[in-house]
């Protein structure tokens, strides 16, 4: 009788718990939409922020974001998977295989101020390319580069073993398996991944305040010319993004309104790593359909 | 006859085919990539640790002034860089996020593999994913806006400080422990568990005698993994933590940690200014203690039984 008196109670206490996390979750998003719904507008979303008015918007930071992940992506994704095929396919068990593993994991586990300091005295001062997306893109690599090689690497050895050996039985060289048997298989995977890990980099903040730098010099949005200082596209120029934009008018915001424009930011942040959760789902099922028979992704 | 055979045999080995170009260009590209992340580790170790110890080299401070002195005052005529109430700061907040975030963690890991397997994983799942997915920026917004009025409001003191940090930290690590957890649940074999219910144990005390026991490297595994995601954490803390630096003496007192100095500091010192390696010092510190998580991680996974 006393054994199923304490089974209920601990029952009803794990219960309790688990179901605090869901109210946790549940309490954050309300918060940050409720909070932050009701001040964005079209207008917030692409005016300029302004330094002691209120009234300003996140036009700029939005765009500094969007087009740092492209840049950060540009780069990661080839060197990801390049690294990543090499572990799951070509890597033999030894002890340098095994050193490679120890440092996507310690590479992986860095604290991400770290990787800001680091590029703050490579990229930004020895290279010479100062706060500028180039050198934030290069940071956000080195901390998502691991996260990259481990989802291809997964990727690759969930595909069955004997889709590999069919293709050597016909004679093809091993990297004409890789590319063109193992590669489309693993591809699903390898997207959704790859999404997922692009909501990490639109949220980091802590990396870029020191690569990417903390202003944004004012952009002339029909300016499309690469090379001069105020177009848009330019990556040699300072960027403050979104994620640094949030933590910096709550540390030093001194426009009246700085506590609605850091909420209204916050859920644009929110919502669009929100976007980028789904659209892994969805994009990933709908590949995998595509290039499979099946209708369920395992 | 014969003779056209052999050198036409000869022909094609001497010949490279293309499926030999494209598998050596495969190759190269492959060893440049693993070159690459090799080359970034080895020169973020060689160059964090170069500048950490120039504080001890170049400077001339007392590896004891730095990590056991209490006095923090970098800049003037007479500087001391006692780091000592940030290294206390850092280990004091992580370790009461943990002491938050493992047992709601590893009830929610029990939720989804022993008490409701099915809907409880749907449920906790994404809930998890999310919370994982939530940038660190935004949980200081909130941190700032809810977590410390609220403390304000309850305690004395004025809300921001050491309890404000950990509780922020605590919903921080959450998924980390939980995923980690649940993924060891889920593997443990189904002989184990049903042998137990077989003895006429209840669930509690099959979770408690049995699952938990044989999980627990994997569990703390998750833990240990979770507290290097608190110590390197940065601008979350640094928003809610009040940034003084001394020895907090409760938890609604303000502090700093190594990060919040850091994410400071950094952007207001020159290059090579003693104030500005000492900086350095606590982040080749950090690095440090990542190598210790790491290392901690891998002998719990030695232990493992499962």
């Amino acid at each position: 009788m006393k054994a199923r008196a304490v089974d209920k109670i601990a029952t009803i206490v794990i219960v309790t718990l688990a179901l605090l996390i869901v109210a946790v979750l549940a309490g954050l998003l309300g918060y940050i939409l409720f909070r932050g719904m009701s001040h964005i507008s079209w207008d917030f979303l692409t005016s300029a922020p302004r330094k002691i008015r209120e009234g300003g918007g996140i036009g700029p930071q939005l765009f500094n974001s969007l087009f740092l992940l492209i840049l950060t992506l540009l780069i990661t994704v080839p060197l990801g998977l390049g690294a990543g095929i090499y572990m799951a396919e070509y890597a033999r068990p030894g002890r340098i295989t095994g050193f490679i593993r120890l440092i996507v994991e310690v590479l992986s586990s860095f604290p991400s101020i770290v990787v800001g300091l680091f590029g703050l005295l490579l990229i930004v001062n020895i290279f010479g390319l100062g706060f500028s997306l180039v050198s934030g893109a290069l940071a956000l690599t080195v901390f998502n580069l691991p996260l990259m090689v481990r989802i291809t690497e997964q990727a690759f050895r969930s595909v069955p073993a004997q889709q590999k050996e069919a293709g050597f039985a016909l004679g093809l060289s091993k990297w004409k398996i890789v590319t063109t048997v193992l590669f489309p298989v693993a591809l699903p995977a390898i997207i959704t991944g790859t999404i997922l890990s692009a909501g990490r980099v639109f949220g980091e903040a802590a990396a870029l305040m020191f690569t990417a730098g903390m202003s944004s010099p004012r952009l002339d949005f029909g300016n499309w010319n690469p090379l001069s200082p105020s177009s848009p596209l330019n990556p040699f120029r300072p960027a403050e993004t979104l994620a640094v934009h949030i933590w910096k008018i709550n540390s030093e915001g001194l426009a009246p309104d700085a506590a609605q424009i850091a909420a209204g930011a916050s859920a644009v942040l929110v919502i669009t790593v929100l976007i980028f959760n789904l659209v892994a789902r969805y994009v990933g099922r709908l590949i995998y359909r595509k290039l499979t028979a099946s209708r369920r992704m395992n | 006859m014969q003779n056209n055979e052999t050198m036409r045999v000869q022909d094609r080995k001497s010949r490279i085919e293309k499926h030999h170009i494209e598998d050596l260009i495969g190759r190269s590209y492959m060893s440049l990539c693993v070159l690459l992340l090799i080359i970034s580790i080895v020169s973020m170790v060689y160059f964090v640790t170069s500048k950490g110890i120039s504080t001890f080299a170049i400077d001339k401070v007392s590896l004891a002034d730095f990590f056991f002195g209490t006095k923090w005052s970098p800049e003037g005529d007479n500087p001391t860089f006692g780091a000592l109430p940030f290294i206390a700061g850092s280990f004091i907040t992580t370790l009461l996020a943990a002491l938050i975030a493992s047992p709601l963690s590893i009830c929610a890991a029990l939720f989804m593999t022993e008490i409701v397997p099915g809907w409880g994983k749907k449920l906790l799942q994404p809930v998890i994913e999310l919370l994982s997915g939530i940038p660190s920026v935004v949980y200081g917004f909130v941190g700032l806006s809810v977590i410390v009025p609220f403390l304000r409001n309850v305690f004395p003191g004025q809300g921001i400080g050491v309890a404000a940090g950990a509780l922020v930290l605590s919903v921080m690590i959450l998924p980390t422990i939980t995923s980690v957890a649940a993924d060891a649940l889920s593997a443990l074999p189904r002989n184990l568990k049903e042998s137990s219910f077989a003895l006429g144990a209840t669930r509690w005390q099959t979770i408690s005698r049995v699952i938990l026991p044989t999980t627990l490297p994997a569990i703390l595994t998750g833990v240990v993994l979770g507290m290097a995601r608190a110590f390197g954490e940065a601008l979350a803390v640094q928003m809610v933590i009040g940034n003084a630096p001394f020895i907090p003496k409760s938890l609604f007192e303000s502090a700093s940690t190594l990060t919040s100095v850091i994410t400071l500091g950094m952007g207001n010192t020159t290059m090579r200014s003693p104030h500005n390696n000492a900086l350095w010092s606590m982040a080749l510190v950090l690095m440090l203690m990542t190598f210790l998580f790491v290392f901690i991680v891998r002998l719990l996974e030695k232990r493992r039984s499962i």
